[in-house]
Parts: C-alpha cells; structure tokens; sequence
C-alpha cells in the first residue's frame, strides 16, 4: 500500500475531502507536528520478535512484557495530540507469523490547536500470514472545537487473525463535540471486507438526529478477523430498544470476520457492550 | 436519453417491492426516535447523508459502466449488517425483474446470471438506468430520493402524519438530495480512474443496529 | 422462511405458464376478501382436503407480518417449509395488485424448492374490501366474504365481489344468529356477477370446504390438461 494515499472522503456537505489517492498529501500548518510512529513485529522462527520501533512526534513506542508468543507495545502520548493542522501516522506491521498487541497508555484527545485546520491521524495495520495482531487503543476523544480526520487502512492476509477495537467519544464532559471525520478500509486477501465513513460534531448534517447518534456521544466497533471464527451465527443484540445504549455483532459478508457496533450514553456503557460482544464473539 | 425513464424508476409505482421497506423508520418509531414531522426530517436528513450518499454513488457507479460484480462486493463492504444486505439483494431481485420487463439490456441479463440470488438493490438500479439510457448523476438522483422518500412514506402509514407535511419536508430536503446526488456522480466518476475505494461509504451505527433489531421482532408492518 | 438463503433461478417478467425447464408451473389460486370473513380458515380446510393428492404450498400477505402464516403452522396444516410469509409494509393490497414483486418472489422461490408443486394458495391481507389480485400473480381468485358482516355486502358489489372467479360466502351456521338473509344474498350476488359462480360455506362442519375444494380441483384438471396439450 502506498504510504501517501489515505482514503478519500466523498460526503456531500462536509467540504472536506481528502485529497485522491495518488495526489501529494497536503502540507498541514506550518506550526503542526508531522510525524510517523512505526511498530513492526516479526517471526524469528521461535518467537515473535520487534525489529523496528520507531517513536516519533507525540508517539513515544515502549515494549512491554510479553506475554506467550505476543509480543506487547504500549505508545505513550509523549505531547498533547492530536491538535489542528497536525499529520500523525502510525504504522504497524505484524509479519508472516508474528503475534502482535499494540495499546496505548491513555485515551487520544483531539483539541483545537493553533488553528482551526484539520489534524489528520491515520493508523495502518498490516498483518501477514498466520500473524496475529491485536489493536487495542483507549478512546479517542473528540473534545469542543478539535477537527481530526482519522484513517484506519488495514490490509490483511488470507490467513491473517485481527482484533480492532475502536471507540470515540464525542465531548468531553457535557461539551459539544468537535468535528470528528473518520474512515475504517479493511482489505482481506486484497478485496474490501469493511468500508465504513462516519462523520459526527457541526458542520455534518443529521449527525446527531435519529439515523445517526440519536444523542449518544460515545460510539464504537469491535472487528474481529481469523479464519476459526465461528461466523455461521445469527447477529447477537445486545442493549433493548436504543435509548441506553445499544449493539449488534454479526458477521461481515466477505470473510471469516465479525463486527461489532456499539452506540451508548458514555465511554464506561460503551466498554461495557463491546466486552459482552467480544465474549459472545468468543462463544463464552 | 428520456427524461420519462427517469420518472419511472423513481416512481414508488414501479414495481420494484420499495413500498414493503421503510428504510429503517419502522425501528425508529417503535424506539421513539421519530414520533412527528421534525424527527422524520432529521432522520431523513442522516439518512441521506449517510446510506443515501453511499447507495447513491453505487447506482452512479453502474450506471456509468462501472464492473457491477465489483460494485456488488463493494456494496456488501459498505453493508456490515446482515439484515440490511439481506434487504438489499432482496430489492435487488424485484428492482431486476421489473427492470428486465421494463428496459430489457444485454447487461441486466449477465447481471441476473452472475447473481441469482440478487445483486444490491442501488446497483441494479444503476444499470437500469444504463439501460435506460440515462446519465449516472440521474441513477445517484432516483436513489438518493428513494433514501428519503421510503421513510417519509412509512412513517406517514405508521403515525398518521399529515401527508402534506411529509411531501413539504421531502421538498425542504430537495436541495440536499440534489447536492448528495452530485457528490455521488462526482465519486462514481472519479471510481472509474482511482478505482472503487474512493466511493463513499458513510454509514451510520444506529442504522445498522436498528435494522437488526428490527429483524429479529416477530411483529413488523414493513421488511425493513 | 427466509428468501436470501436459497435462490429462484427464474426471473419471469409475469406469471408464465411454464417454468424456465419447460414444464407447467404450479397453478396459482388467489384468496382475498375483508379481514375475519374466514380466508385462513378456508385455505387451512383446502390444505387438510387437498394436501393427500395434490402437493401444496402457501404465501400469507398479513397486515402484521407472519400472523396468518403463525396459524397456518399452528394447525399444522402444512409443514413449514411450505407456508412462506410474504411482509407487505401495511398496505397488504399493494402487494397482490400493484406491486406484485415480493409475492413473485415467493411463489417462485416455493417452486424452485418444492419441485414438483401443483398447487400454490396465495392468501390477502384482507385490509381491503376492494383489493383484488393481479393476473400476473394468481390464475384464479376466490373472494371470501361472510353472512355476519351484513348480507347486504354481495349487493354492494366491488371489484372482488363482481369479479372474481368464484364468491364463497362463509359462516353460514351464524346466518339465524344474525339476521341475515341467505337468499337475498344469493339474488344479489347472482344479479352482480351473472354466470361466474357463488358458493356457501360453514367451515364448522365436517367437510364444509368441499364444493370449494372441488372447484380448485376442476381448475387444478383445466390447468395439468393445459399442461399436456
């Protein structure tokens, strides 16, 4: 994949599509950090190993225990990030074989900044054969007047396992969320398995109304690849009515992947149906 | 091209099994989300900016001559809930056959071969469209609408609304459903270049949600 | 019944005659009238008298989704797999008259994996006093009305009344409770329909859809000779 081509935004009323791929990425404030973070794992043979950590920016990369054959890295928020007219990529690789956890230490707050411009956060995730790779981060918190656009671009192997957990929170405490544009491609095997755009905090039209958010402010997903999980099962609902918060896991189309999506009152509601999700996922 | 094929395929008319789907506002008034014209209109509203831009490129895309068996998988990537894919192919399969009688081509043909079980609903539109021989940007206008006009149509039937505030607030969403048909012709043709991941794929989690929940009920006036 | 699981090769425009192999399709019988007038209890006697001879199968069209098809597994008149439930978005008429599409659907799907099928009873919803069934979805309709909504129904007419190819007129063993007049009622269903055919029925005695059953069957004949010539 190449590394300058983030997926487009095509939204009607956004105006603030990304570039096509293939276009130069665009400059950023000139008082923005412009940094790539980079986690690679491999497979000695033996164990999992991790050739490249590279920090960078606000992203300082930290190994941490391993635990079995997965190898753990922590990305410790070295800066406030991300704030407008910021570039941020992380890039992380789990090898042919390579068993990977990646987390972060506390949640990632989107703030305004010195300028009203966009901050973009893209976050690549490649995972190779028989590899595993486990992305859990805390939330991403979309605080009043932040613009971020976050990427997820995926690209998974035939027999590559995943596990994706993704949640926002829109506003902090009682304050209106920034403007929060995000986009999650995933490919398995090189065809699309999952492409969703979300598009929640003014200018977005409806966002908050009863086909979107419906007034929730904390949102979120739980993907899960890997060729033995059991997919041949009815959606499982969790929450009644939509009111206190709500999910649904089901199988994605194209492969052996499951979905979770979850919408709730707050983060703690939101951690809460994601985890019975993944237990069903689980079968336990 | 003929302006009167255009009418027809957005007509609820056609009979293409529309009328049996709300477009997720059954759901949504049962959980009391939409219960008068405001709440209608703002679903609307998220609807079309979401699915109905979405689903609107799609048809764009076919009816601009893009490769439908890769719209198709495009389409289930853009779908993750299993109750709205089911819908989709279903509709798919009505939207085929009034459209085979209606603009018989070479190309729905090969479509109703390679997806017997149907093809997304957005998709077939599109190349009937095609067949039709209309412009792209007139196939992401008809679905773009029907996004709308299907739940302002249901929730007249589930809450007795006035049909005329329902037609007033479809005509206050006229100049958006414009604007959302615009960018989805606009993607549709940058697809043919950069291929088909620049299509839109703004989704929403209550819909998807909802529609699960809307499918496990055993009591339902509408399919979906 | 789930329709997206297994799938109608066929994608006839209308209701042809024949199946995509060449071979006579099902015939397809039409049930409508008002809502309580009896037409699930009719198509449930039909399927107990026909179902040793005949291989059967049936769509519901409720007003509130499966509630007919529900009774038709209740009695156990059919298996499962042979009674599929057509959802109609509250407009039960639309779907067998206007928008025939998803009731296509289903008989079609019904006939791909039921083959050979030689019945297909298509129920309304009954929401509609005037709805009739389209030709391109049924080959014959049966509007069933009853004495207890008032015995001045059949001289009211409509499409159904007038129209179809035969009028049952049920429930009456309710007739004396009621007051209705069994003979005005066949005067001004004769003077509505001239020559096309009226029965009475009392589902509550033993075999009291028989002469119904016996008009399906003759059509049932009409339509295997149709076949064979």
């Amino acid at each position: 994949m190449s590394p300058s081509s983030p997926p487009v935004s095509a939204r009607a009323t956004s105006g603030l599509d990304l570039p096509p791929a293939g276009a130069p990425e665009p400059p950023g404030h000139p008082d923005g950090v412009h940094a790539t973070a980079r986690i690679r794992a491999a497979h000695n043979g033996r164990v999992t190993t991790l050739p490249q950590l590279h920090s960078d920016g606000p992203f300082h990369v930290r190994r941490m225990r391993t635990s079995g054959n997965t190898a753990m890295v922590g990305i410790i928020g070295a800066m406030s990030a991300p704030l407008g007219g910021d570039r941020l990529t992380l890039d992380i690789t789990a090898e042919d074989r390579a068993e990977l956890e990646v987390t972060t230490a506390a949640a990632t707050l989107a703030l305004r900044g010195p300028t009203t411009e966009a901050a973009t956060y893209d976050v690549r995730l490649t995972v190779g054969e028989h590899a595993r790779l486990r992305w859990l981060p805390q939330p991403l918190i979309s605080a009043a007047g932040s613009n971020l656009r976050q990427t997820y671009t995926v690209e998974l192997a035939a027999t590559a396992r995943l596990m994706l957990r993704e949640e926002q929170l829109l506003g902090r405490a009682d304050e209106e969320p920034g403007h929060l544009v995000s986009r999650i491609l995933v490919h398995r095997a090189g065809r699309p398995l999952l492409d969703q755009h979300t598009a929640y905090g003014a200018p977005e039209p409806g966002w908050n109304g009863p086909a979107v958010l419906n007034g929730h402010r904390a949102v979120g997903q739980l993907l899960l690849v890997g060729p033995r999980l059991d997919i041949r099962r009815d959606p499982v609902l969790l929450g009644t009515g939509t009111k206190d918060g709500c999910a649904v896991l089901a199988p994605l189309a194209d492969g052996p992947a499951l979905l979770a999506t979850a919408i709730a009152p707050n983060a703690s509601t939101l951690r809460e149906l994601l985890d019975k999700a993944h237990a069903h996922a689980l079968n336990r | 091209m003929s302006r009167a094929a255009l009418l027809l395929l957005a007509d609820g008319r056609f009979p293409a099994g529309g009328h049996a789907h709300s477009g997720g506002v059954e759901a949504a008034v049962a959980h009391g989300a939409v219960h008068d014209t405001d709440s209608l209109e703002a679903f609307c509203r998220g609807r079309l900016h979401t699915t109905g831009l979405t689903t609107a490129a799609l048809a764009a895309a076919a009816a601009g001559g893009h490769d439908p068996l890769l719209l198709d998988d495009a389409a289930d990537a853009r779908t993750p809930a299993p109750a709205l894919r089911a819908a989709a192919r279903r509709l798919g399969r009505q939207m085929l056959r009034a459209a085979r009688a209606a603009f018989p081509s070479a190309e729905l043909e090969r479509l109703a071969a390679a997806r017997p079980q149907g093809a997304h609903q957005p998709i077939v539109l599109g190349l009937a469209a095609r067949a039709a021989g209309l412009a792209p940007v007139d196939a992401a206008h008809a679905v773009a609408y029907e996004n709308i006009g299907g739940p302002a149509t249901a929730a007249v039937r589930l809450l007795s609304l006035d049909p005329l505030d329902a037609s007033r607030l479809l005509a206050r969403l006229g100049p958006e459903t414009d604007a959302v048909a615009a960018a989805a012709s606009g993607a549709a043709a940058r697809a043919m270049a950069e291929g088909i991941d620049v299509l839109p794929s703004a989704s929403s989690p209550l819909l998807d949600i909802a529609a699960e929940q809307h499918a496990a009920w055993s009591v339902r006036l509408f399919a979906s | 019944m789930h329709l997206d699981h297994s799938l109608p090769q066929q994608h006839s425009p209308s209701a042809s005659a024949t199946r995509p192999d060449g071979n006579r399709r099902a015939l397809r019988v039409g049930l409508g009238g008002p809502v309580g007038s009896g037409k699930t209890a009719t198509v449930a006697a039909l399927c107990r008298t026909l179902r040793d001879r005949w291989c059967i199968a049936a769509v519901t069209n409720d007003i509130y989704t499966r509630e007919d098809a529900e009774y038709l597994l209740r009695e156990a008149v059919l298996p499962p797999e042979r009674i599929t439930a057509v959802e109609t978005g509250a407009c039960p008429h639309t779907a067998i008259r206007d928008d025939i599409s998803a009731n296509l659907e289903a008989v079609e799907h019904l006939e791909e994996t039921l083959h050979p099928l030689d019945l297909i009873l298509v129920e309304s919803g009954g929401d509609n006093l005037t709805a009739t069934f389209s030709k391109g979805l049924v080959d014959v309709q049966i509007f069933v009305i009853d004495v207890a909504s008032g015995d001045d129904i059949p001289r009211k007419g409509g499409p159904g009344i007038t129209t179809a190819d035969l009028l049952v007129i049920n429930k009456t063993d309710l007739a004396p409770h009621v007051g209705a007049d069994l003979d005005a009622m066949a005067i001004d269903a004769k003077r509505q329909r001239g020559d096309l055919p009226v029965i009475f029925t009392s589902l509550t005695s033993d075999d009291g859809v028989r002469e119904v059953a016996d008009w399906v069957t003759g059509h049932l004949a009409q339509w295997r000779a149709g076949a064979a010539a």
